[in-house]
């Protein structure tokens, strides 16, 4: 039962084959089986299961909020939650309480949902593997699949098994976990230079990036506020547009909102594919680009092509800029945000107190990490009056010109943009932490961090499995607030590949801690 | 009387004699004119630094005033803004600065800026963007200020004011300076200092208010000039009502740029001034930093660009203690509020919301007169001297007041302001009370006036009754009149009685007069009157009394 989508599990719920408080049970004993992976820091029990009963009584009464109503979600812990611990996984926000809810947070409420806790991150969502937070790594559910095990049992029988496991890429590394493992229906991520999509793709769910300016970001703890927007993680296409639908719309608590009133709408199973035009930007070519995924999106463009549609070779100059441009930009931004954790209004607050300045610093020293601090260090450096001009005024100008490349792209007849989602499929954690964790942001955002800096939405989609038995994604790039025919496109596409469901079985041999009968319930 | 209240109140206060006494600055001039000559009080002894002390010192002042906007909630958030509330009781979760919370512009705060930029005659820019102004301080929870440091709300405006020169400070000449900019800013929290328990406590009440900052040119040479430009610009906040301006209540705060040079040699190095809360202080604040200056630089020492406080009990400048130097603000784009556009009739898109749009043409047509334009129509319509018309505007309610009475009564205004600015205004600063609490009505006192203007009382018998009034204890002019029988002695011959006995009673003086000195008679006159306790009419008295001399 937990396997199903969003939308079938709905179904169930107003036909009443399922309560909504037997649903959040199940997820909330399902959530304990896989502690193992990391995937939430909080789980809010108590709450969810209060708000599963309230749930019920409105089913009871045939008077529901909405398509969300009694289904349970995961939102990553950089959303603030009213009276539920908020920690960006940083000993800064250890034991922070934020006294009001994020307004995505809000509108999942008011639809019913139930929340089931706080998902793990890297630290202020600063990286691409969910490996850098202190409540340690997320595994990757894969590392556990039927899949994955029967591919690399041949690989490696020498190894210790549990080494192997895989990272989830990041930064929504736990909201993806959570999808993708079936402890919730739909989880909320962000997304600053990919932290949706990177780990949707490596976790074989679905990952949307909407708009700039469609979802508020009011609540939402920043990285970068001129490219964070809130992610929606689900396993397939048609959920992840119920749930912007439900988030989506303007909000006067963030002025970057669009006034623009937004219509929620139901994806079409038939598209004319003959009237689409799909863009194939050559720089995405990249150094890096794993031969696999390199043939995924070939054939994904054949795809498009045999069912009538124009695909076309486009060019985005700009493109190979972008990433060192988002550095920049992004760690200047990150700096201004981070001044506020000083330790006076809340979260850690050093015991050294000889002068106000003693403190700061050592608050600072003793509540970021080393990325979160170089990245402040580096940010600072590019502000400095003497450098504002070299590097942050030059990055926001390249920035324009990687937004222009889009807009002559779509200007020229480009309905959507196909792209590969990540280099490769992912990788172990021993391979993944032999590099830094910049480093490996720059090779992991390179294809998504471009659509940030534009605003655009983009959708990562799960296509097939490597030869590793490990999913890939590739990317569709729509045109601003066009959402509606970005996703319509995306369904369709996901039609066609027919991407297989994770088998869980391995993951359920690692877990001991279920009992036998609750392991039935499961898999039943 | 009536002109040395209007030097009080619309300058600061004198200067020292000998220090800066002889700072003053020629006839009204041009700012493109070089600045008048200042003599150091050094200089007129010895001229220790030989031929140069010679040529005289001019200062140029320029100020950056912050003024707190008057609406009802903060710049960014739904906080309540309010003067003295309990310590961190208006304070929002973006006022704390919790992570997540974004800032969303107070519309009314916005309209302010826009009002104050026209009544400075400023170009409004359509297109106004917000910055980020980096620092660690413990009362600003953030890290930065929200402020609009790249393209402020309004730029290239000016500002005329007017001040008493010459040697009896008996001549007004209009003075301008150039307004640079108004930009529009978050207000920080307070730090209160604990000393003895090593204690710092913070108050984020103020923390994110709206603040106009106003920056003037360095078109001023003198704290006198700058008080006074301050004091216009405090009548016109007030007028629009953009900021209610009290200083005392750091709603309006002054910093000082001042440097001196030799004309025709580049400027000098600046110090900036801060800390001047009060009008009172802030001429001789300025003055004091200017003379400062020159001795330094007279006895061969430099000014050193600096950020100096005036400290109000010891009356002068000192060097703050610069928080670790130089400071790199590392300003940056603020990334949440998109660019602020205005519009005016001609952009004004249609079909718009006007809740969503701040017109810029619907401002100005709707600006209060501003003082200046009050004080010519105060001028032509009643007849009165304009500094007279400066004492009205000057003190809070006070041209409400005499427009008031004037409305009640039959007196020609020119003797109203005599009786509103010498007697009334008189009374009450001595009594240390505003318009506002004025014991006696303008009802009553145009009664009072008017019994005077009827002939029923005399000037002196007016005085008394106000001296009633005062006590406020609700009785009428009339009554007070009956009361005391204060009227105007009627009978001639009651009058003619009188006047005899002081004449029979007062031989030396009338033999004074009539050895030909006139002026005798005006003490025959008193002593008619206190006969009568006021009641004689002076000029009939006057009449009797020369008759009965000449016989």
């Amino acid at each position: 039962m937990l396997r199903v989508s969003l939308r079938e599990i709905s179904a169930a719920l107003k036909e009443g084959r399922v309560s909504p408080t037997e649903l959040c049970q199940r997820c909330l004993s399902f959530i304990k089986a896989t502690k193992f992976l990391n995937a939430y820091i909080t789980v809010a029990e108590e709450t969810a299961l209060k708000q599963a009963e309230e749930s019920e009584e409105r089913y009871r009464r045939g008077q529901i909020l909405g398509d969300l109503d009694g289904i349970p979600v995961a939102v990553k812990d950089n959303f603030s939650t009213a009276g539920i611990e908020t920690t960006c996984a940083s000993n800064m926000l250890k034991g922070y309480i934020p006294p009001y809810n994020a307004t995505v947070v809000k509108k999942l409420l008011d639809q019913g949902a139930v929340l089931l806790g706080k998902t793990n991150l890297d630290e202020f969502a600063m990286g691409s593997g969910s490996t850098d937070g202190i409540f340690g790594p997320v595994r990757n559910p894969w590392s556990y699949s039927r899949q994955y095990r029967e591919k690399s049992v041949h690989n490696s029988h020498t190894e210790n098994e549990d080494s192997n496991w895989l990272v989830t890429g990041g930064s929504s590394g736990g909201s993806a976990a959570a999808v993708s493992s079936f402890t919730c229906f739909a989880a909320l991520g962000s997304d600053t230079g990919g932290s949706t999509r990177n780990p949707a793709a490596h976790c074989g769910v679905v990952g949307l990036k909407p708009t700039y300016g469609l979802i508020s970001r009011h609540g939402l703890i920043p990285l970068v506020n001129s490219m964070d927007v809130p992610g929606i993680l689900t396993r397939c296409v048609d959920d992840a547009a119920i749930v912007l639908g439900v988030l989506a719309g303007h909000d006067p608590k963030d002025s970057t909102t669009v006034q623009d009133p937004f219509k929620p709408f139901e994806l079409t199973n038939f598209i004319d594919a003959s009237k689409l035009c799909i863009g194939i930007p050559k720089e995405y070519h990249a150094p890096g680009l794993s031969s696999e995924t390199l043939a995924l999106w070939s054939k994904a463009a054949d795809l498009f092509e045999n069912a009538g549609a124009k695909v076309i070779e486009v060019s985005l100059p700009h493109t190979r800029y972008s990433i060192i441009c988002y550095h920049v930009l992004c760690t200047a931004e990150v700096a201004s945000n981070m001044a506020r954790f000083d330790g006076l209004e809340y979260g850690h607050r050093s015991s050294m107190d000889k002068s106000t300045e003693v403190m700061y610093a050592a608050t600072r020293r003793e509540g970021f990490n080393d990325v979160v601090r170089g990245r402040i260090l580096s940010g600072n450096y590019f502000l400095l009056k003497q450098n504002y001009e070299t590097y942050f005024i030059k990055a926001q100008k390249v920035r324009r010109l990687i937004a222009n490349d889009f807009v002559n792209v779509f200007r020229s007849g480009i309905d959507v943009l196909l792209t590969p989602t990540t280099l490769s499929d992912t990788i172990p954690y021993v391979e993944f932490i032999k590099e830094d964790n910049r480093t490996r942001s720059a090779q992991d955002d390179i294809f998504t961090q471009a659509a940030n800096m534009a605003g655009l939405p983009a959708i990562t989609v799960p296509t097939a499995l490597s030869e590793k038995g490990l999913p890939i994604g590739l990317q569709f790039i729509g045109r601003a607030f066009q959402e509606q025919q970005l996703l319509t496109v995306a369904k369709w596409f996901e039609k066609q590949v027919k991407f297989p469901m994770i088998q869980l079985q391995g993951l359920m041999d690692h877990s001991h801690t279920v009992c036998q009968h609750q392991k039935s319930a499961f898999f039943s | 009387m009536a002109a040395s209240i209007l030097r009080r109140s619309l300058l600061a206060p004198r200067c020292r004699a000998g220090d800066v006494a002889a700072l003053h600055s020629g006839p009204s001039r041009r700012r493109a004119q070089a600045p008048g000559p200042i003599a150091s009080g050094r200089r007129m002894g010895k001229s220790p630094a030989g031929e140069r002390s010679v040529a005289p010192w001019v200062a140029v002042v320029g100020l950056e005033i912050h003024a707190q906007i008057s609406s009802n909630s903060k710049l960014f958030s739904g906080s309540q803004v309010q003067f003295a509330a309990p310590p961190n009781s208006l304070v929002s979760f973006f006022d704390a600065s919790l992570p997540g919370t974004l800032p969303a512009l107070n519309r009314r705060c916005v309209e302010a800026a826009v009002m104050t930029g026209l009544a400075l005659n400023c170009s409004i820019n359509k297109k106004s963007l917000f910055d980020r102004k980096h620092y660690f301080y413990a009362d600003l929870p953030a890290g930065y200020q929200i402020t609009q440091q790249r393209l402020p709300v309004a730029v290239n405006g000016s500002l005329s004011y007017s001040l008493c020169v010459g040697g009896k400070k008996n001549q007004m000449v209009t003075r301008t300076v150039r307004i640079k900019q108004i930009q529009l800013e978050q207000d920080s929290g307070k730090s209160l200092h604990d000393d003895t328990r090593s204690q710092t406590l913070i108050d984020l009440n103020r923390a994110g208010v709206g603040l106009m900052e106003v920056v003037m040119e360095p078109d001023m040479s003198s704290g006198e000039e700058a008080a006074a430009a301050v004091r216009e610009l405090q009548l016109i906040l007030q007028t629009l009502g953009s900021s209610q301006a009290i200083m005392a209540e750091g709603q309006l705060r002054v910093d000082a740029n001042v440097s001196v040079h030799h004309p025709g040699e580049a400027l000098g190095v600046r110090t900036e001034v801060k800390n001047i809360n009060s009008a009172r202080f802030l001429a001789r604040a300025i003055d004091y930093e200017i003379q400062r200056q020159i001795k330094e630089l007279e006895n061969g020492g430099t000014v050193i660009n600096e950020t100096r406080a005036f400290d109000y009990k010891l009356g002068c400048t000192i060097p703050m203690r610069d928080k670790e130097g130089k400071q790199d603000y590392r300003f940056m784009p603020e990334p949440n509020l998109p660019p602020l556009i205005l519009c005016d009739n001609k952009s004004l898109p249609a079909n718009t919301n006007h809740q969503h749009v701040v017109n810029i043409d619907w401002i100005r047509e709707r600006l209060p007169d501003l003082p200046s334009v009050r004080r010519v129509k105060l001028v032509e319509q009643y007849g009165i001297l304009p500094e007279h018309s400066f004492t009205l505007l000057n003190e809070d309610g006070l041209m409400e007041f005499f427009e008031n009475v004037v409305r009640q009564t039959q007196m020609n205004p020119k003797k109203v302001i005599g009786w509103i600015l010498n007697v009334m205004l008189g009374y009450l600063k001595q009594h240390n009370l505003t318009v506002q609490e004025s014991p006696v009505s303008s009802l009553f006192l145009a009664d009072l006036l008017n019994l005077l203007e009827r002939g029923t009382i005399s000037s002196s018998a007016a005085k008394q009754v106000l001296e009633e009034l005062w006590k406020a204890e609700g009785k009428t002019p009339l009554q007070i009149v009956e009361e005391k029988k204060l009227e105007l002695i009627q009978d001639q011959q009651e009058l003619e009685q009188i006047c005899q006995a002081v004449v029979e009673g007062h031989q030396e003086e009338v033999m004074e007069i009539k050895k030909g000195n006139p002026k005798v008679l005006n003490k025959l006159i008193g002593l008619v009157q206190r006969t009568t306790r006021g009641r004689a009419d002076p000029v009939l008295v006057k009449q009797i009394l020369e008759k009965r001399l000449s016989q």
